[in-house]
């Protein structure tokens, strides 16, 4: 494998913009944001750069390494800090920096009335450093500080605002259940280190053939438990919601874009693994299949239209794993509709983070309407990512998504039936839940306050929506055109056999578009031909009233979690006050009682201490009397 | 302890007659010791105790000991006892009552089994074991030997000893040294204090003992003016050992003239 | 030749120093008490050296001679500033641990 000097700028550039705005503090409150967004700009044109050189070479030469120092050095233990770049991760750093960037752009804007907007910036920077490490990183282990430091910065951003309580809760939520998923990539990494005595990815790769499938099943749900904690996948996907606390580029980069997508990278990356142990594979399947169903449900019921978006988040990445877990022929179309996702997602919720702009930050679509008036660009690079992920051809989801339905189906049996409806379902819904957004937000009759006065957003913020719409439209195009992107990563994957098609990839367009429209056709009946009322309805079925509670998730996690854990530390509280501390106290008492009591020995008179001397002494004699008899 | 009786008896002829002498002597005067209530007089019979156990050194082959003894425990350390006894008041004397109850008893009972016990270890131990007698060891002579020994054997613990000698030194000075808190008053200033406390009778300070009187010695008391006795020209102590001579048999109304007169 | 008596002897002076100790409160009397404490074991170490016939026993009881006239060197400088601040030289008077 080559060797490269330049990989480490890719990180170093914003790790550096982090430190200064960390370090300088107030003194470079004027000019932070502008050094944040030129280094995150710079560290996108270093990733061309790779890119380019990339380009020029021939596909088995075109992963580099670069190590950094030697970080491990136990016996014959060693672990580097080295980076690699291969086909996969310049399609991450691409995206990373790139959305990246135009994130940072955004919020010079939208962030210009915050006191802290520097700190702001420079937790940004953070995240991109720490994403990169993440996709960067040659082994798990070096993964694993790029997948904490993405924890980091996220819980930081989610709580930005932590002045509100309900932020910092929020924040908190998201650290939490994260830990779980993190508990499972340790767990991962300590069983491929106990099995296989390695943690890099080339020396699990190679080292596969010769361990066990258990301990490769082992490793893939420990994995799986990664994923679904960083991509918000059920049965982790609680804290996703929530942290719609934080600012809404964060929103848009981390919990729409990047981090959420890590989950997806950790499972193509570990495809080794997964094609070696098809029962995780199947769970991967499974989640993902749940997760698409749940995200789409809740996001039917949501009012707050960053919280539909983050539902419909969930649900999308739902596809991703979904895709990921069918092996090799679905790796590629993961990637895909991540990367087209990363564009048409971000666009929406800068799209909403404008909306909210022009609205004092009203989030709940009900005081919206009417809004494609005041807000033409808004209305437009929504509507196009709107158009994107409802995949209509030729917007970027009709490739990325119908590639991973029609791959449902044909992965087989009855297994792939049930795949191929959920997955259509899901888009059915999908176009459901888009539509009414679209509704609620820009047509019908204004519901909004008087003290609103919506407002197009200044340019620094519609030029990355129109970029990012650009993305939307084109990218699943370009990605898709004579296959490019299944080339690009194909040398990472194993090669596969053909499964026998049961839907030809027309029918299966048809079938995704028919859904869709019914999905349209829905929304438009229930919301534009009816009047919307601006307080949500109360007297509403029983479904919508538990889709509103996020399919009782919450209730889920306080009652089989929460509880048990209160009542287990209320019995560790009780244990530790009646056993262990009444052992400590117990033996003070016995201290203090016997004290009390040899008390009247102590008289203070050296004399009667002299006696007991002598009566040691006599003791003692006594002894050696007995001993010597 | 028919055992016991007969193993006591058995030392060489001469010896035993001084041991059979001298040793219920100190047993005596040891138990005296405890019995009697002034301190000066167990310093008396302490003495004697030392002085006896410096014979039996001597009976048993150690003569440098038992010069050693003498000089340092009668010469020495039993002159310091009396100095300080003399300082903390020589007239003192001690109740032998107990204050602290059942002290005493305990005590005696606890050395009743503490000696008997001894005894009979004793007894067991050296119960028909003869005695090898250092008259070998002695042959070059006792101090010649006992230096071979302290100088070889024991030199290092000779040093350490030293040390704790020369530090026991220190020590002692450094608890007696008296640390003056105020500047010590002049001549002037006291004297302008005693003619300002109380009476002027004592401005002068105590008649000096033997003044007027017909005996020029420190156990008679000075003649006032009036020719009566001056009881406070005596020392205190002296008055508490009772060694004053009556001073009334010196006062002027009642001398005695005839005798003069015979002259 | 025996020399158990010599043994005996000390026992009993050993024991009676012990009584005297508990039972005396005027510190100087306890300390000479003390002394005969050792004075005893003196005896006992001269009285084995006859029995072994060697001079250890008479270098030890050298050395404790040199101990005691340490200990009562101190012992006595602590007696006089006991005297000193208290004017009591009553071992039952200096029981300031007990209060």
């Amino acid at each position: 494998m080559m060797t490269s000097t330049t990989l480490v700028y890719l990180i170093a550039l914003p790790l550096a913009g982090s430190a200064i705005l960390l370090l300088a503090g107030r003194r470079s409150d004027k000019w932070g944001h502008l050094l944040a967004t030129g280094l995150s700009a710079s560290s996108f044109f270093v990733g061309l750069y790779q890119l380019s050189l990339m380009l020029g070479r021939s596909n088995s030469e075109r992963p580099i390494t670069q190590k950094l120092f030697e970080w491990i050095s136990v016996g014959t233990f060693k672990i580097d800090a080295s980076l690699m770049l291969d086909q996969l991760s310049i399609c991450f750093v691409l995206l990373i920096t790139g959305v990246g960037t135009l994130i940072h752009i955004y919020s010079i804007s939208y962030m210009s009335h915050d006191a802290d907007r520097r700190r702001f910036f420079a937790f940004l920077n953070l995240f991109i450093a720490a994403m990169l490490l993440l996709v960067l990183g040659d082994s798990y282990l070096n993964l694993y500080v790029g997948w904490e430091g993405v924890g980091l910065a996220s819980y930081l951003l989610i709580g930005f605002w932590n002045q509100k309580p309900a932020y910092a809760t929020a924040s908190k939520k998201a650290f939490v259940m994260n830990r779980v998923g993190d508990m499972g990539l340790s767990f991962a990494i300590m069983i491929a280190f106990a099995t296989m005595g390695t943690v890099s990815f080339s020396g699990v790769k190679a080292a596969v053939d010769h361990t066990s499938t258990a301990a490769l099943t082992s490793i893939g749900i420990m994995l799986l438990v990664a994923a679904t904690g960083k991509s918000a996948q059920f049965p982790l996907q609680a804290w996703l919601g929530d942290a719609m606390a934080g600012p809404t580029p964060v929103s848009a980069l981390i919990h729409a874009a990047t981090m959420v997508t890590a989950g997806v990278y950790l499972i193509t990356r570990s495809n080794f693994i997964f094609d070696a142990a098809p029962t995780a594979q199947l769970l991967v399947v499974i989640v993902g299949a749940i997760t698409l169903m749940f995200g789409a449900l809740i996001g039917t019921a949501k009012d707050d239209i960053k919280k539909a978006l983050a539902a419909s988040t969930m649900s999308q990445i739902g596809y991703m794993i979904l895709g990921a877990g069918l092996g090799p022929v679905g790796y590629a179309f993961a990637i895909m509709h991540l990367l087209t996702h990363g564009f048409f997602k971000a666009g929406m919720f800068l799209g909403a983070g404008s909306v909210m702009h022009g609205m004092n930050d009203e989030v709940n679509m009900r005081k919206y309407g009417a809004l494609r008036k005041f807000m033409p660009i808004t209305f437009a690079t929504f509507g196009l990512g709107y158009l994107a992920i409802l995949g209509v051809p030729p917007f970027a989801g009709f490739y990325s998504k119908d590639m991973i339905i029609e791959t449902a189906f044909n992965s087989g049996g009855a297994k792939g039936i049930i795949l191929g409806c959920v997955t259509l379902l899901g888009a059915g819904i999908t176009a459901f839940y888009m539509t009414r957004v679209m509704i609620l937000t820009f047509t019908g009759k204004s519901r909004w306050d008087d003290e609103a006065h919506p407002h197009e957003s200044p340019w620094l913020m519609w030029l990355p929506m129109a970029i990012l719409a650009i993305g939307s439209v084109t990218s699943g195009y370009l990605l898709s055109h004579g296959d490019a992107l299944v080339n690009w990563l194909s040398p990472l994957f194993e090669n596969h056999a053909e499964h026998a098609e049961l839907l030809s990839p027309l029918v299966v367009s048809g079938l995704a578009l028919a859904m869709v429209a019914i999905g349209i056709a829905i929304a438009f009946i229930k919301y534009s031909r009816n009047e919307v009322a601006a307080v949500a309805p109360t007297d509403v079925s029983i479904f919508t009233t538990i889709a509103r509670q996020d399919l009782l998730q919450d209730r889920f996690n306080e009652a089989v979690f929460m509880a048990p854990g209160k009542v287990l530390t209320a019995v560790l509280v009780k244990t530790d006050e009646a056993v262990i501390d009444g052992a400590v106290r117990g033996a003070g008492r016995i201290a203090l009682g016997s004290g009390s009591a040899l008390r009247g020995v102590q008289t203070g008179f050296v004399r009667s201490y002299a006696a007991l001397i002598l009566l040691g002494a006599v003791a003692l004699v006594a002894a050696i009397w007995v001993v010597t008899q | 302890m028919i055992d016991l009786a007969i193993q006591v008896g058995q030392t060489a002829k001469p010896e035993a007659t001084l041991f059979w002498i001298l040793a219920p002597l100190s047993v005596a005067a040891a138990l005296g010791m405890l019995l009697v209530k002034k301190a000066v007089h167990s310093a008396i019979l302490m003495a004697f105790v030392m002085i006896a156990l410096a014979v039996f050194y001597i009976a048993q082959g150690a003569p440098f000991l038992g010069i050693v003894q003498i000089v340092v425990y009668t010469g020495a350390v039993m002159m310091l006892f009396l100095f300080i006894l003399m300082l903390v008041g020589v007239d003192s004397s001690d109740s032998l009552t107990e204050t602290i109850k059942g002290l005493r008893p305990t005590a005696i009972t606890a050395a009743v089994g503490f000696g008997g016990l001894m005894i009979s270890l004793l007894g067991r131990a050296t119960l028909g074991r003869n005695a090898v007698g250092v008259e070998a060891a002695n042959a070059e002579g006792n101090v010649q030997g006992i230096a071979s020994l302290l100088f070889s054997t024991y030199v290092w613990p000779f040093e350490v000893v030293s040390a704790l000698l020369i530090t026991a030194a220190l020590g002692s000075m450094v608890l007696a040294h008296h640390h003056r808190i105020q500047t010590r008053p002049t001549q002037r200033e006291l004297s302008i204090q005693r003619f300002r406390s109380g009476s002027l009778a004592n401005a002068a300070g105590l008649p000096a003992p033997g003044v007027f009187a017909r005996h020029n010695a420190v156990d008679v008391p000075a003649l006032l003016p009036d020719g009566t006795a001056a009881a406070a020209s005596i020392n205190a102590s002296l008055k508490a050992r009772g060694d004053v001579l009556n001073s009334s048999a010196f006062e002027l109304g009642n001398i005695d003239t005839s005798v003069e007169e015979e002259k | 030749m025996n020399a158990a008596n010599y043994l005996y002897l000390s026992a009993l002076l050993f024991t009676i120093g012990a009584v005297g100790v508990v039972i005396r409160r005027n510190a100087i009397v306890v300390f000479m008490c003390i002394e005969l404490m050792l004075n005893a074991a003196n005896l006992s170490f001269v009285t084995f050296s006859r029995i072994n016939g060697d001079l250890n026993g008479q270098v030890i009881a050298f050395f404790t001679m040199v101990v005691a006239a340490c200990e009562v060197v101190v012992g006595l400088a602590i007696i006089v500033t006991i005297y000193r601040s208290r004017r009591s030289a009553s071992i039952d008077d200096a029981s300031l641990l007990k209060r």
